[in-house]
C-alpha cells in the first residue's frame, strides 16, 4: 500500500491497516527521520492527530488505505514533519479560565455529572483547532476546545463564579465563532462543540452581554428607536 | 567545551518535578499552593501521560458502607503477598477519603449513586465496592482536572523535555539535566528539591503492553545511575484483559460489572474476580495452548455496557468492528503495571538527600508483589499530594553548584555530539522489537531459570553492542530517533534489573511466577534490592 506523507510516497506492508502502525513501520524500516507524535495507541492521549485527506483524525484509531494523503494539523506552527507546536493549549486554557474557579457546596447528582460528561472527556488533541476557519484568520480566537472547556466548568454545578468566566470569553471568544460546526465533525470524542458555544452565547446574553455584531449593526446601519440594553444575540443559523 | 557554552541559570527552584502524570501534578499543585516555586518537566504533553489510560477507578473507603479502612488495608496486604509495607499501605488507605474529597473539590466529575454520593464499583481482589469512578474515563478526567488546576495556579510547565541525569553535589541532588527534544539542546534546572514522577517501565515489553510509549523507565534509570537502589523490579503486573493483537486495555471494570471470561466453547474457566495475576495466568495458559479466550459481556445488555464502558465500547468498535454488547471480544494478557522501581520510604524519600520519587517510578511498598486494582490512582494522588504538602524550600546557591552542573552537562553533551558524528551501525528499532518479544515470552507471566537466562543472554548481547546503536536522523529539530535511542538504552537497563531480580527470586509470589519454583517460600518473604553495580540482596 502507498501512503503519501507530506508529499513523500511510502510503500508500506499491505498487512498494516492502522495509520499509526504505518507511521511506525515507516520510521523503523524506511525513514528513521520521520517525525510524528504518539502516545497511548488507544485514543485517549490526544497526541497523534494529523490530517488524512484533509480531515483531522487520530492516527492510532484510524485505518489507512491506498494513497491516503497525510499532513500535519493546520493553524499551528509545524515543528517538523507531522509534529506541530501545541503550546497553544496551555495558553488558550489559561486565557479562557478553563478551570474550577470557586467551588460551591451544592449537592451534586448523577444528572449534574452527566451534564458535563462529554465535555470533560476532551483529550486536547487540537483537531478542532486545526479545522477551525476562524482560527486560521485570527490566532487570538480562544477557539473550540478552550470554549467547550469553559462551558464544561460554567455548566458544572460545582462552579459558583460563572459571571467572570462569561466576561472572559466575550472578546476573541463566543461571538467570533461562525457556528460552522467544522470542529464537531472532527472531534474524536464526539463533543458538540458548536452546541456548547451556542449555549455560551445564550448564557452571555442572559447575563448582560451583547453580541458585538448585533450592536455594531444597530449602530451603523439600522436606525432603530429600540433600546438595545436588553442585549440580543446574533444567530447566524437563523433560529 | 568551555564554561561559556553553558548558559547561566539564574532561577533556583524550590521544586522540580519530572513527569506529567497524576502524581507529578498532585505534588506540583500542593507545593505551589503553599507558595513554593515549582516547575514541571515532562517528556510528552502533560495530558498524554499514562494516567489518562487508567479506567477502572480509585479506591477509597468513606460514606455509608460496610467497608472499612482496615478491610482496604487487609485486601492490599493480601495482594502484596507478604512483601508489602504495612505502614505505607496503612497511610495510603487512611488517606483515601481525603484524596477523593480533594479531587472532587478540584472538579473531578465522579459518577454519583442514587443517594447523590460518589458511586463505587467493585474491582478484583476487593472485599467491597470501593473504587470511585468517572464512567470509564477515571484517569483521563482526574488528569485533565489536575492539569486545569495547574493552569489556574500558573504552574510553570516545560513539555517535550527528557530527563537525562540528576545533578549531584556530594550526596545531595541539586537538580537535573535534560534534553530539550524540540532543539536537541542539553539544559539544566537547579532546585532544592527534585521529584521523580516519570512513571514505570512496562515499555520494556514493547508490543505486549497496554502502556503508553513513554513508560521506558527513564526516571528509574536516572535515579539508579545516581546511586538509588532499585527494589522489587521482578514484580510486573500482567493485565488479564487486553484486546487481542492490539494490546489495548479493557478495564477490570468490565469484569467488575459482571463480565465473563470464556473459552472457545463459551465455557467460563476461572473466577473472573480473582486477583489479576491468577486470572492472567489462567488465560495465558490457554493462549499458549493456541486456544482463544474471550470477554463476554453480552448478558449485561446494551444499556449497561454502553453506559458503564463507553470508552471501551467505542475503542473496540473502532479497532475490531466488534460490539461489546453483542459479540465475544478476543483478549490476551498484557504487561500493565510495574510494582518495582526506585527504593523509597513512605515519605517518598530516596537514599539521596533532596531526591524524592512518587508514583510508578518508585517502590514505596504499597503494592508489594502485586497491585490491587484501583490502588494505582490512589497511590499517585495520596503520595503526590502528601509530598507537595511536606516539601520545604531550602537554600541552594547556583554558584556553589556550577562545577557539578558543568560536569553533568558536558557529559551529556559529549555523548550526544558523538551520536551525531558516529555512523549508525545497528538499527536499534529491530532490537527494541525483539526486546519486547524476548521479555514477554521469557520474563512474562511464566518464568524459569531457563527462560530468564535466555533473556539475560540477549540483554548481554545488547549491552555489548550498545555503542553500535546510533541515530540515522541527524536533525536537531524534534529528533525522535535520538529520543527513542535514549529510551531504548533505559529499557535495556530496566530489563536487566528485572531479569536478575527474577532469577534471584527462586519462588513464586504475587505477579512473579516461576514454573520451576511454583510455591512461595518463607525465606523469600523479602524485598529484592539491586545496587548500581547490579549486586542483589534481599531485605525485610
Amino acid at each position: 500500500m502507498k501512503l503519501i506523507i507530506n508529499n513523500n510516497e511510502y510503500e508500506i506492508d499491505d498487512k498494516i491497516t492502522n495509520l499509526l502502525d504505518a507511521f511506525l513501520y515507516i520510521k523503523e524500516n524506511i525513514n528513521k527521520g520521520l517525525a510524528f507524535s504518539y502516545g497511548c495507541k488507544s485514543g485517549v492521549c490526544g497526541s497523534c492527530s494529523v490530517r488524512v485527506n484533509g480531515t483531522e483524525k487520530l492516527a492510532c484509531t484510524n485505518n489507512c488505505k491506498e494513497l491516503d494523503e497525510i499532513l500535519p494539523l493546520k493553524n499551528l506552527p509545524v515543528t517538523r514533519d507531522l509534529i506541530v507546536d501545541n503550546s497553544n493549549i496551555k495558553i488558550k486554557l489559561s486565557h479562557a479560565n478553563a478551570f474550577l474557579s470557586e467551588k460551591s457546596t451544592k449537592m451534586i447528582t448523577q444528572s449534574d455529572v452527566l451534564d458535563i460528561d462529554i465535555e470533560s472527556s476532551c483529550i486536547l488533541c487540537n483537531s478542532c483547532y486545526s479545522s477551525c476557519p476562524v482560527y486560521s484568520v485570527n490566532d487570538s480566537f480562544l477557539g473550540p476546545f478552550a470554549l467547550t472547556r469553559v462551558f464544561r466548568y460554567i455548566n458544572d454545578t460545582k462552579e459558583i463564579n460563572i459571571q467572570t468566566k462569561l466576561d472572559l470569553i466575550q472578546t476573541n471568544g463566543v461571538w467570533d465563532c461562525t457556528l460552522c460546526g467544522a470542529c464537531n465533525l472532527v472531534c474524536p470524542q464526539n463533543i458538540d462543540i458548536k452546541g456548547d458555544i451556542l449555549k455560551l452565547q445564550n448564557l452571555s446574553v442572559q447575563n448582560g452581554h451583547v453580541n458585538p455584531m448585533f450592536s455594531s449593526a444597530s449602530n451603523s446601519g439600522f436606525n432603530s428607536d429600540f433600546d438595545n440594553t436588553f442585549g440580543g444575540g446574533f444567530n447566524p443559523n437563523g433560529f | 567545551m568551555n564554561e561559556k557554552t553553558i548558559p547561566q541559570q539564574l532561577t533556583v527552584y524550590d521544586v522540580v518535578i519530572i513527569g506529567g502524570g497524576g502524581s507529578a501534578l498532585s505534588c506540583a499543585i500542593a507545593a505551589k499552593t503553599k507558595g513554593l516555586k515549582v516547575i514541571i518537566v515532562s517528556k510528552s504533553s502533560i495530558t498524554s501521560s499514562q494516567t489518562a489510560q487508567a479506567q477502572g477507578g480509585i479506591n477509597s473507603v468513606f460514606g455509608n458502607t460496610d467497608d472499612t479502612v482496615e478491610s482496604h488495608i487487609s485486601d492490599t496486604l493480601k495482594s502484596a503477598s507478604g512483601v508489602g509495607d504495612h505502614d505505607a499501605i496503612s497511610f495510603m488507605c487512611k488517606n483515601g477519603s481525603n484524596a477523593i474529597e480533594w479531587l472532587d473539590g478540584l472538579g473531578v466529575p465522579f459518577s454519583r449513586n442514587d443517594e447523590n454520593g460518589i458511586a463505587k464499583r467493585k474491582l478484583g481482589g476487593a472485599s467491597y465496592k470501593r473504587a470511585c469512578y468517572s464512567s470509564d474515563y477515571t484517569g483521563l478526567k482526574i488528569l485533565h482536572t489536575l492539569y486545569d488546576t495547574a493552569i489556574k495556579l500558573d504552574i510553570e510547565i516545560v513539555e517535550h523535555c527528557m530527563l537525562l541525569d540528576l545533578i549531584k553535589k556530594e550526596n545531595k541532588v541539586v537538580g537535573i539535566t535534560y534534553l530539550d527534544i524540540k532543539t536537541t539542546e542539553v539544559k539544566y534546572i537547579l532546585s532544592s528539591n527534585t521529584v521523580l514522577a516519570t512513571g514505570g517501565y512496562s515499555g520494556v515489553y514493547n508490543g505486549f503492553t497496554t502502556n503508553n510509549k513513554n513508560t521506558t523507565g527513564d526516571g528509574v534509570v536516572a535515579g539508579f545511575r545516581a546511586g538509588v537502589e532499585l527494589e522489587n523490579m521482578e514484580f510486573v503486573q500482567f493485565h488479564p484483559t487486553a484486546l487481542k493483537d492490539k494490546f489495548i486495555l479493557i478495564s477490570e471494570s468490565a469484569r467488575g460489572e459482571g463480565g465473563y471470561l470464556v473459552d472457545k466453547d463459551g465455557n467460563r474457566f476461572v473466577d473472573e474476580l480473582l486477583p489479576r495475576d491468577i486470572v492472567a495466568r489462567e488465560i495465558y495458559k490457554k493462549i499458549k495452548n493456541n486456544e482463544e479466550v474471550f470477554l463476554d459481556l453480552r448478558h449485561l445488555g446494551h444499556e449497561k455496557v454502553f453506559h458503564l464502558l463507553p470508552q471501551e465500547y467505542k475503542l473496540i468498535l473502532q479497532f475490531t468492528s466488534l460490539k461489546m454488547d453483542e459479540d465475544l471480544i478476543p483478549i490476551t494478557p498484557a504487561a500493565h503495571y510495574t510494582m518495582g522501581g526506585l527504593k523509597c520510604n513512605k515519605d517518598s524519600e530516596t537514599s539521596l538527600n533532596n531526591l524524592y520519587a512518587i508514583g510508578e517510578v518508585c517502590s514505596n511498598g504499597v503494592h508489594g508483589a502485586n497491585r490491587l486494582g484501583g490502588n494505582s490512582l490512589l497511590e499517585i494522588i495520596v503520595f503526590g499530594k502528601q509530598l507537595g504538602d511536606s516539601l520545604k524550600a531550602k537554600n541552594i546557591s547556583a554558584d556553589s553548584c556550577s562545577d557539578c552542573v558543568k560536569e553533568a552537562i558536558n557529559k551529556n553533551k559529549e555523548s550526544i555530539n558523538k551520536l551525531f558524528i558516529d555512523h549508525c551501525e545497528m538499527n536499534f528499532y529491530l532490537f527494541r522489537e525483539k526486546l519486547g518479544i524476548v521479555m514477554f515470552e521469557n520474563v512474562g507471566l511464566f518464568r524459569s531459570d531457563k527462560t530468564l537466562n535466555i533473556a539475560l543472554e540477549f540483554i548481554e548481547y545488547l549491552e555489548n553492542n550498545m555503542n553500535n546503536f546510533g541515530i540515522e536522523d541527524k536533525s536537531t529539530i524534534f529528533n525522535t530517533n535520538l529520543l527513542e535511542l535514549f529510551e531504548f538504552k533505559n529499557m535495556v537497563i530496566c530489563s536487566k534489573a528485572i531479569i536478575l531480580s527474577a532469577l534471584n527470586r527462586r519462588e513464586s509470589r504475587g505477579s512473579h511466577y516461576r514454573e520451576d519454583f511454583q510455591s512461595s517460600v518463607d525465606t523469600f518473604e523479602f524485598k529484592t534490592i539491586i545496587d548500581n553495580s547490579f549486586k542483589i540482596k534481599m531485605v525485610k
